[in-house]
C-alpha cells in the first residue's frame, strides 16, 4: 500500500487493509502502542511487595514491571543493554535488589539503570571494558509509569498526557465505580485469536452484536438493546463504557421476535445459581463493559469482574490476556458467586466464547476484500455518547482515535 | 480402589466426549460435585478461577445444552489420549487419582492440532449402583494459552 488514505472523509466507513496490510501494522506498534497512548501492563496487586516482577509487551516491545523499595512501580524494556537478550524471561517473579541476564551477567536495579558488568575490569588486568565506557549511556529504555485505581499504566512518550486527562472524566468514574477498593486476582488466562487485533477491540465497543450475536444474554435478560442501558464515549472516541441498567423490563416486549432474531429461543438452565447476582456497586448497572485505548478493557458482568489486554500479534492474529479478579474483602459466598459467574466469560464464555470466533471469520471472510469497507452506520455516522446500545457510536469512536493517532 | 475400575472410568468418560455423545458428559459426576478448567499456573500460585467452573450436575447439563444450542462456533470435535491413572491417597471410599491427558482437536475442515495436555486429578467414589463416579474432576492444563475458544469440555 502505497499511501494510506481513508475510502471517505466519514466514520462510518472502514477500509479492510487496516486489518492485513503489515506496513500498517508496523506504523500501529510505532504510533499507537509506541506513541502518546497509555498502555496496561498488569495489576498493582500482581505486584505488591518489593523487587516483585510482572513481565508483558507493549506493543510489540517486551517491558519488565517491577515493584520498587519505595513503593513505586518502574517500567523498562526487557533487553539488556549488551547484547540485546530478554532480562527477564518468566512471566512474574521477585527480584530482591537487581535483574542480572543470563547470558553475561549484566546486572540492573529496580529501576533499570546498568549497575554491574561481570569482569568490567578483565582478569588480572587483561581484557574487560575500556576506560572510557559509561554505564550510564547505557540501559534499557525506561517507560513512565501510572496507575490508577490498582490499574498500571505505561507510555513510551513524553507527550501523554496524565492518565486521568488521557482517559477524561466520564470514563473515568465508570472505572473508578468498579475498581473501588483492594482487589484480589482469582487467575490468569491467555486466549490466541486468529485475527487482527482491532477486530477484537471493535467486538468489544460493538454494543449492537451483544444480544444478537450472544443467545445467552438475551435468553436470560443479561442484557439486551430492549433493555435500559447506552455507551459512553470519551470526547476523542477512543475509550468507551457501555452498561445496561437492571430495570423492569416489559416481559411483553416483542421487539427480537419481531426482527426474527435467534435470541429468542426458549432456553433454559438446570441450575440458575450461575445468575444468582448480588449488586455490589451501589447502583442498578448490571453490565458494564469498558475499553481504554487502545487496547484495554475493564468489565463487570453481574459479579463477574476482569481485565482483558489486547496484545498484538501480527496483522492476522492477538493474544487476549485475562485477569479475573474480586475484592481482597469477598465473603467466601462472594467468591463461590464469582467463581460461578466466570463461565460467563474467557476461552469458554457462555457469552463470550462467540467473540473468540467471530473476529476469525471477519479476517478470513475479508481475504480479497482489501480494497473495500465495512458499513458502521448504526445510530449514524459520529461518536458521541447514545442512550441507546443499538449503535456503533463507540465502535466509530476507535476509528475517530485511531485516524488521530496514525495520521489518516 | 481397583486401577482397572478407574481406566474403564477414563476410558469410557473420553469415549463419550469423543464421539459426541454429551449427553453423557454429566452422568459421570456425582451430584454435587466439582468440575474445574485451569491452568498448572494457576494451581501452582493458589489461584480458583477457571474457564469452565460446576459444582453441580446440572451446571454441567447447563454447558451440554448451551452448546447445542446457544452457543456458536465451527464445528469440531476431539480425540482424547488418556495415561493411566495413579491413585495417591485413599480413605472413607475416595481415591485421590491423577491422570495424564492430551487432546487433539479436529476442525471442520479436518485440521488436527495438540489443543490441550495436562491432567487430571481426581476424586473418584462409587455411587448408589457401585459404579466409579468423579466426586471432583480438576483439569490442569499444561499450559496457559487457549486456543480460539473451548466449547466442548476436557
Amino acid at each position: 500500500m502505497d499511501t494510506y488514505v481513508w475510502p471517505q472523509e466519514s466514520l462510518a466507513r472502514v477500509p479492510y487493509w487496516v486489518y492485513q496490510d503489515p506496513q500498517n501494522y508496523a506504523r500501529e506498534l510505532e504510533r499507537l502502542f509506541g506513541g502518546d497512548t497509555w498502555n496496561f501492563v498488569c495489576l498493582e496487586a500482581d505486584i505488591p511487595n518489593k523487587g516483585d516482577y510482572r513481565t508483558n509487551v507493549v506493543g510489540a516491545m517486551p517491558v519488565i514491571v517491577v515493584r520498587d523499595a519505595d513503593g513505586s512501580i518502574n517500567c523498562f524494556e526487557n533487553r539488556c543493554a549488551h547484547r540485546g537478550a530478554l532480562i527477564a524471561f518468566d512471566d512474574s517473579g521477585n527480584v530482591q535488589n537487581q535483574f542480572k541476564c543470563i547470558y553475561h551477567a549484566w546486572s540492573y536495579d529496580l529501576k533499570g539503570n546498568l549497575r554491574g558488568i561481570a569482569f568490567e575490569r578483565g582478569i588480572n588486568g587483561v581484557g574487560g571494558m575500556p576506560q572510557g565506557f559509561k554505564r550510564e549511556n547505557f540501559g534499557p529504555r525506561k517507560l513512565r509509569t501510572t496507575t490508577l485505581c490498582g490499574l498500571v499504566f505505561v507510555t513510551l512518550s513524553d507527550r501523554t498526557p496524565p492518565i486521568e486527562d488521557f482517559i477524561g472524566e466520564e470514563i473515568l468514574g465508570r472505572i473508578r465505580r468498579v475498581l473501588n477498593r483492594p482487589i484480589k486476582v482469582m487467575g490468569r488466562f491467555v486466549q490466541a485469536l486468529p485475527n487482527n487485533w482491532k477486530l477484537y477491540v471493535e467486538n468489544v465497543k460493538d454494543t449492537y452484536h451483544a444480544s444478537l450475536l450472544h443467545l445467552f444474554f438475551g435468553t436470560f435478560r443479561i442484557t439486551r438493546l430492549t433493555q435500559g442501558g447506552g455507551v459512553l464515549v470519551s470526547p476523542d472516541g477512543g475509550h468507551h463504557a457501555s452498561y445496561t441498567i437492571d430495570k423492569s423490563e416489559d416481559r411483553q416486549t416483542t421487539a427480537y421476535r419481531d426482527q426474527g432474531i435467534r435470541t429468542e429461543a426458549d432456553y433454559k438452565l438446570a441450575d440458575p445459581s450461575l445468575l444468582d447476582t448480588v449488586k455490589e456497586f451501589g447502583d442498578d448497572i448490571q453490565l458494564q463493559i469498558l475499553s481504554v485505548f487502545p487496547g484495554f478493557i475493564l468489565q463487570q458482568i453481574h459479579n463477574c469482574l476482569a481485565v482483558r489486554q489486547v496484545v498484538p500479534r501480527g496483522t492476522g492474529e492477538m493474544e487476549l490476556r485475562w485477569t479475573y479478579f474480586g475484592f481482597e474483602d469477598d465473603t467466601p459466598e462472594m467468591t463461590r458467586r464469582r467463581l460461578k459467574q466466570q463461565n460467563l466469560v474467557g476461552p469458554a464464555g457462555f457469552v463470550s466464547m462467540e467473540d473468540g470466533c467471530v473476529g476469525g471469520f471477519v479476517q478470513r471472510g475479508i481475504a480479497a476484500a482489501g480494497d473495500q469497507v465495512s458499513v458502521v452506520e448504526m445510530g449514524g455516522d459520529g461518536a458521541e455518547s447514545q442512550a441507546t446500545r443499538a449503535t456503533e457510536a463507540s465502535v466509530r469512536g476507535f476509528w475517530k482515535a485511531y485516524r488521530h493517532h496514525m495520521g489518516y | 480402589m481397583d486401577v482397572s475400575r478407574l481406566v474403564e472410568l477414563n476410558a469410557a468418560y473420553a469415549r463419550a466426549i469423543d464421539n459426541e455423545k454429551y449427553e453423557e458428559w454429566p452422568e459421570f459426576f456425582l451430584d454435587p460435585c466439582l468440575y474445574k478448567v485451569t491452568t498448572a499456573e494457576n494451581v501452582a500460585q493458589g489461584l480458583e478461577a477457571g474457564v469452565i467452573y460446576a459444582d453441580s450436575r446440572g451446571m454441567l447439563r447447563d454447558r451440554i445444552s448451551a452448546l447445542r444450542q446457544a452457543n456458536i462456533y465451527e464445528r469440531q470435535r476431539y480425540r482424547h489420549i488418556v495415561g493411566l491413572p495413579v491413585v495417591l491417597d485413599e480413605k472413607d471410599g475416595t481415591a485421590e487419582t491423577e491422570t495424564p491427558f492430551l487432546i487433539v482437536r479436529i476442525m471442520r475442515d479436518g485440521r488436527m492440532e495438540v489443543f490441550a495436555t495436562g491432567c487430571y486429578r481426581d476424586k473418584v467414589r462409587m455411587d448408589v449402583a457401585n459404579t466409579p463416579r468423579f466426586a471432583e474432576r480438576l483439569v490442569i492444563c499444561d499450559g496457559a494459552r487457549f486456543d480460539t475458544l473451548v466449547a466442548i469440555p476436557f
